[in-house]
């Protein structure tokens, strides 16, 4: 067990901290929310990265990896917190990348991975439907083979940036006999199909993130299924494993609560800095050292994971303690800003120009950005279907 | 011991209850919050003419002559629709202030106003630098002549932009945090040297950011007496707090009824979601948490009466659960109904969002175990 760097390791980190110092752009530094990025905005930082070789570090070389240790990537996900860059889209090289360069055939990578690494080509999910949240398996947007080709009918939901999307990965069945896990397949689709329909779902906050996706005779070339019909659940299975290890997040959290101690040193109670109120303080300790105890077990399941185990259903811990970390630490920063926080801060569609936000910079959007991260306790697999699998496939309840 | 309800009461609640039911639907809630205004001046005068805006005033000043329990009734069946109208800030706070420490002429000029729904008030109190402490003022109110001078900021004052008059707090003695020393003044919003910027806030109401720059105020406009105005304030505000408690739980009682309702109905693996044990448990805890605030709420509006110890600990103790209760609630409430939880579509999320707003009006959690603390 050691956990101090190399010298080679701190070479690394000065390397790229020096590269985001340099390449970073303004433009995004000069951000006050993420809400109201543009999607080239959004892509920018993405392009970048790309440019420089290092946008998929968690890629096989082969396909456009990095080659880094754990150790090397660890430290980048640190700069990239510390520097605070804007967050990478997850959907192209997070979920479907994997499953692509996993599960696809020669010519699906040569056609779509490029894509996904260059950011030419925006994705989105297609999971969830209104009657298969928790229950996936339960999904009911069919596919029927005609030819050479599927139609789909169907509807997706809380499909995220669906609105910017090129290309979407959907589940849909492909037989209607079989039980579900055994019925269901997995295929990419060009948003620009005739027959998708994208609707906005506003969220509490007032954000536009969600929206709807009716998919009515949609027809897409039997080139574009993933591996083989009605085997779609176990490529499925695999992405949600790798959705749920990237999901803690543990490197924005400290970022978060470094936010957070600012704030509590800038807002007064009875003329002192919040942050030294002995109750505050101490509600801050308890989500550090909580964090703390989650970045351990996360290197210990990366360490694990770079000797070939993994990432099994232990990622199911991160997942849940990543998103509870997460959703205290907002509603801690919601706290320490105390009156402001009834501010209502308009997201980026629905400014005029006229909108008056008052208050201190750091209180802006915080109760929204709280009411927000409760989505994190349902997506990706609700923190109580991470429970059932752990019991399961952890202690063998 | 009787918890029951007298009969005017019980016909009081049926009154809300009709005039919300047939007027006050989620859908209509959200277009009133959209609207230009941002509240219905027409449904202000039919409360005016249900005798909702008379209801806690004494007879003699042209009111019902009911009290704590009432206010209690009306605010639980305003929380259960969301309803944004400036009901607390005119009628309990304002009225409390005329009530508790108003001069005979002053009752007797500006009630009937708030009884006839003609002058919609609010309370302008909070500063960026005070928190949650009602004493630490930097707005001054300095003698001149027989009156004062009005200098100073406020900050989010909810209901401020509908409002024709103010109730300010001001140092007219004193440090900035002392006891002694504050003032409790009638301001109208049109008077010179007072300007506002008006926004919207996260739980569907409104508020202004306040300045007043040399406003010139007579005598008659303190409320009280000069300098020791602090113990006013906050007998005023301890029963706003036992009027927030009963919005409170009235929000919570909706939510705990939406929730299982949806989890009796929504499907998931075959089975409706609320045979799972796990979610049966934590329904009760939502169950529970709203049982505890209703007492609670109670509590605090029997005692809101009582000598000044008793009364702050029945407050902060009130304000201490509802806060956590509010909060695990309206958490829980979005958790179990999924994403359609997190929608804006759904009413869940703004009674969430009210339920988290309320913990800040008025000191959250913390500030009122310290306060709770020190009352023991």
């Amino acid at each position: 067990m050691d956990m101090s760097f190399s010298p080679e390791e701190i070479a690394f980190r000065d390397e790229v901290r020096a590269f985001i110092a340099d390449n970073y752009p303004q433009e995004l530094r000069d951000l006050k929310t993420r809400g109201d990025m543009t999607k080239e905005q959004i892509l920018m930082w993405h392009r970048i990265l790309y440019k420089k070789g290092w946008i998929a570090p968690h890629w096989p070389v082969e396909y456009g990896g990095t080659g880094w240790s754990i150790t090397q990537r660890y430290i980048w996900n640190e700069e990239c917190a510390r520097a605070e860059t804007t967050p990478l889209l997850p959907f192209g090289l997070s979920m479907v990348g994997p499953v692509i360069y996993t599960f696809g055939n020669e010519e699906q990578k040569k056609r779509f991975l490029p894509g996904i690494l260059s950011g030419d080509d925006w994705w989105c999910q297609g999971y969830s439907e209104p009657g298969a949240g928790s229950d996936l398996a339960s999904l009911r947007t069919k596919a029927v083979r005609e030819g050479d080709h599927y139609i789909i009918n169907g509807s997706k939901t809380w499909t995220t940036l669906a609105q910017h999307a090129d290309w979407m990965f959907c589940l849909a069945k492909t037989d209607p006999d079989a039980k579900a896990q055994d019925a269901i397949s997995f295929f990419l689709i060009d948003m620009k199909t005739p027959g998708i329909t994208v609707r906005p779902i506003i969220t509490m906050d007032g954000g536009h993130e969600v929206n709807e996706v009716f998919l009515e005779d949609v027809k897409v070339p039997a080139e574009n299924l993933i591996g083989e019909e009605n085997k779609g659940w176990t490529y499925a299975k695999f992405l949600l494993g790798n959705e749920r290890s990237g999901i803690a997040g543990v490197a924005r959290s400290k970022k978060a609560i470094e936010r957070l101690k600012n704030i509590a040193k800038a807002e007064l109670v009875d003329g002192e800095p919040l942050l030294d109120q002995e109750e505050f303080s101490t509600k801050i300790s308890e989500v550090e050292i909580d964090l703390t105890a989650l970045e351990f077990t996360e290197l210990r399941t990366l360490a694990a994971e770079s000797k070939g185990q993994g990432p099994g259903p232990e990622s199911s811990i991160l997942k849940i303690k990543g998103t509870e970390i997460q959703q205290r630490i907002t509603e801690l920063t919601l706290e320490a800003v105390g009156h402001y926080g009834f501010v209502y801060a308009p997201h980026g569609h629905e400014r005029t120009g006229n909108e008056y936000v008052p208050g201190p910079e750091y209180a802006a959007g915080q109760s929204q950005n709280y009411f927000n991260m409760r989505k994190t306790a349902i997506y990706g697999g609700s923190n109580e279907i991470q429970h059932n699998i752990i019991a399961k496939m952890v202690l063998g309840l | 011991m009787d918890f029951s309800f007298s009969e005017e009461q019980t016909l009081l609640r049926n009154t809300v209850q009709s005039f919300l039911q047939d007027k006050y639907d989620f859908d209509t809630r959200r277009k009133i919050v959209a609207s230009d205004e941002g509240f219905r001046r027409d449904y202000w005068q039919q409360f005016a003419e249900l005798g909702l805006l008379a209801a806690p005033f004494s007879e003699e000043m042209g009111g019902l002559g009911g009290g704590a329990i009432d206010t209690m009734i009306i605010m639980e069946e305003f929380g259960r629709h969301l309803v944004v109208e400036p009901f607390l800030e005119t009628v309990v706070l304002a009225g409390g202030f005329l009530r508790e420490g108003g001069s005979p002429a002053q009752q007797e000029e500006l009630i009937p106003g708030i009884i006839g729904g003609e002058d919609i008030w609010t309370f302008a109190y909070a500063e960026p630098q005070g928190r949650y402490n009602l004493a630490d003022l930097k707005t001054t109110a300095k003698k001149d002549g027989d009156g004062f001078v009005l200098n100073g900021y406020k900050c989010v004052v909810l209901a401020a932009p509908w409002a024709d008059k103010l109730v300010v707090t001001a140092r007219t003695s004193g440090g900035q945090r002392d006891r002694d020393g504050v003032t409790v003044f009638i301001v109208d919003k049109g008077a010179d040297g007072v300007s506002t910027r008006d926004y919207p806030t996260v739980d569907g109401r409104r508020a202004s950011e306040i300045t007043f720059e040399n406003v010139k105020l007579g005598a008659d406009a303190v409320i009280g007496e000069v300098d020791k105005g602090l113990p006013l304030v906050e007998k005023v505000t301890d029963q706003a707090i036992a009027a927030l408690s009963a919005e409170a739980i009235g929000g919570m009682k909706e939510l705990n009824e939406a929730t299982v309702e949806y989890c009796k109905t929504r499907k998931q693996f075959g089975v409706p979601i609320g045979k799972f044990q796990v979610l049966q448990h934590r329904m009760v805890d939502m169950f529970m948490a709203y049982e505890q605030s209703v007492s609670m709420t109670y509590m605090v509006n029997l005692k809101v009466e009582e000598e000044e110890a008793e009364r702050k600990k029945a407050a902060s103790g009130a304000k201490v659960q509802i806060g956590k209760a509010g909060r695990f609630v309206g958490q829980q409430a979005v958790q179990l109904h999924g994403g359609m939880g997190m929608t804006d579509e759904l009413s869940v999320g703004h009674y969430f969002k009210r339920l988290t707003m309320i913990d800040t009006q008025f000191g959250n959690v913390d500030h009122h175990l310290k306060r709770y603390s020190s009352a023991a």
